[in-house]
């Protein structure tokens, strides 16, 4: 398998990366290169094998529908980049 | 006293021999004297530190007449930058989070500070994202390597390691995903030990990918790891993966003796592709515990070579859901200029992240998308499957499985940077061991050309005291682990 440009560019565009026509370039070889170790993998026969999403074997956790945590909003706003009115700004969506 | 252990150091605390706010000064010093050369805090604050020192040397004092302080009260230790701590900047090596000063602390921290009494030093350098090798990919530079300032550390825990080795710092914390805290260990001479995935919380620690993160500590010795881990771990309801088992006193079993220990080899982990001076360090540390009185027996994890491809899908994959968070809007890096919301988060995302995390958020993406999510995601689950069945045929005729932690010794800096592919390799023997979720140490056994070697420990689940055991023993009997990088301590 190998990515063309274009892939790149989708892939660079889906994951909201900006990318210069230069660095979709180097990036290009360089997956390349990363997808020719994970190709490896597609040698190996794996019917009826389960796949294994996490390390550990257990059910989650309920809890209680109960409030647990203070309310935190100013101090969690105070990192943010911009706000007003305890409202996070960003570029208008809808005309 | 900066050579001390923690168990020497607490007794030192607890007799007024010294109080905190002395040691932790004595190690402020140090860290002004050499942090301009090894470049392994992104962050201190004196005063924040002293301050901690303070108030528990208070608790020292309150409690000389009654209630014990705990066994770590007033020793001062450093924290990868990836664990949020309040009121500190918590930039985990990222651009994205270069002025982001976390309004919480994670459970590690709640736990050791507030809890325990160990007073922070500050916040240790580390790969961008913890997505690295060598600690080369933090955007606040690369970590040297204490024995060889032209060497990596090893990464992503380098600044810790370095911290520790050049002893800025008795101990640190450090987190491990594919082999961040042992490889790095081995590279600086320190023990080191990633638990059972699910017994140190994750709240907090922020994510890269989140099956296989896991905090452990980083130490001279394991008998301090032992310590830190006591502090360390524990079920955390905030944390859904966290495993709600009884606590644990992980020194419990330091000195219990290792006659009839048996030592699994695996031979795919002393074929082709490790150097021959790692390789002579390894073997004569077997050697040293057959005389302490362990057997070895080969066994086979027949799909190890599998475990770097499988993990450069998972781990992406996760890491491109986990940093998706990273937009702009609500803390982080935002670019200056933009047109569009969705501009805003193309730019200020292709001007935050640095080159290695943008790679794997770009792996992830394209493993996860429509068409190839079964041919690369599940395919890597089932092949991560394999791998932990593995390990599951090997425990059932050893305790402990024992191989190099890293095939070459400390690499110069910028000999891997332009390759991915090698430097992913660099792993090939740590990351098998979070596939499959197991405890996993390193611990020094030799050197080769003047560098350390690294011995690692894989214990079955819940291990941890077998394997902290297994290593206190050996280091009672050699003293590697007390060799200091010449002209620095």
């Amino acid at each position: 398998m190998s990515l063309t440009l274009e892939q790149v560019q989708r892939i660079a565009h889906l994951a909201r990366i900006e990318i210069s026509e230069s660095e979709a370039g180097t990036t290009q070889g360089q997956l390349n290169g990363i997808f020719r170790l994970i190709e490896q993998m597609q040698a190996v026969d794996t019917t009826g094998v389960e796949p294994m999403a996490h390390a550990q074997d257990v059910a989650q956790r309920l809890r209680c529908d109960a409030v647990t945590e203070a309310d935190h909003r100013a101090a969690f706003q105070a990192v943010a980049p911009e706000i007003e009115a305890g409202l996070y700004l960003v570029p208008k969506v809808i005309e | 006293m900066i050579n001390a252990s923690l168990k020497q150091l607490s007794q030192a605390l607890v007799a007024k021999q010294i109080s905190s706010r002395e040691l932790t000064q004595l190690f402020l010093d140090r860290i002004a004297h050499l942090n301009p050369t090894l470049n392994a805090f992104i962050t201190v604050d004196p005063e924040k530190s002293l301050k901690m020192a303070q108030a528990a040397d208070a608790r020292l004092a309150a409690a000389s007449g009654g209630e014990p302080a705990g066994p770590l009260t007033g020793i001062p230790i450093a924290q990868k930058d990836i664990f949020c701590a309040e009121g500190w900047r918590t930039t985990c090596g990222s651009k994205m989070l270069a002025n982001f000063v976390s309004p919480y602390d994670a459970t590690v921290i709640h736990r050791m500070q507030a809890e325990a009494g160990l007073v922070s030093l500050g916040k240790t350098n580390m790969d961008e994202f913890a997505m690295g090798s060598s600690n080369e990919t933090s955007f606040f530079g690369p970590v040297r390597n204490p024995w060889d300032t032209s060497r990596v550390p090893g990464g992503s825990s380098g600044g810790s390691a370095a911290a520790v080795a050049a002893r800025l710092a008795p101990a640190a914390t450090g987190t491990d995903t594919g082999g961040s805290i042992r490889q790095p260990a081995a590279l600086c001479n320190l023990s080191g030990l990633k638990p059972t995935y699910g017994v140190v919380s994750r709240y907090g620690m922020i994510a890269f990918a989140s099956s296989l993160d896991q905090g452990g500590p980083m130490a001279a010795s394991a008998e301090d790891c032992a310590l830190l881990l006591n502090a360390m771990a524990g079920f955390d309801e905030r944390d859904s993966t966290s495993l709600d088992r009884p606590r644990e006193d992980y020194a419990r079993d330091l000195e219990k003796p290792l006659a009839g220990l048996r030592i699994g080899l695996p031979r795919e982990f002393f074929g082709e592709g490790c150097a021959a001076g790692v390789m002579a360090a390894v073997q004569a540390a077997i050697k040293e515990y057959e005389r302490l009185g362990a057997t070895t027996v080969e066994v086979s994890l027949p799909n190890s070579h599998l475990s770097v491809p499988a993990y450069y899908v998972i781990a992406p994959a996760e890491a491109s859901s986990n940093l998706s968070r990273f937009d702009g809007v609500r803390y982080g890096f935002r670019a200056e200029d933009y047109a569009s919301l969705d501009d805003m988060y193309m730019k200020s995302r292709a001007q935050g992240f640095g080159a290695e995390v943008k790679r794997r958020i770009l792996i992830g993406t394209y493993v996860l998308s429509h068409g190839y999510y079964d041919a690369y995601y599940l395919q890597a689950q089932r092949i991560r499957r394999l791998i932990a069945d593995d390990f599951v045929e090997a425990f059932k005729v050893c305790d402990v499985i024992m191989g190099p932690t890293s095939p070459s010794t400390a690499f110069k800096l910028g000999e891997r940077a332009a390759d991915p592919v090698q430097m992913y390799l660099s792993d090939i023997y740590t990351i098998a061991v979070n596939l499959a979720g197991l405890p996993g140490m390193s611990i020094p056994c030799g050197f080769a050309g003047g560098l350390p070697v690294g011995l690692q420990l894989i214990g079955n689940y819940f291990a941890e005291a077998r394997l902290l055991n297994a290593a206190h023993r050996y280091q009672q009997a050699t003293d590697w682990h007390q060799h200091r990088p010449e002209g620095v301590v």
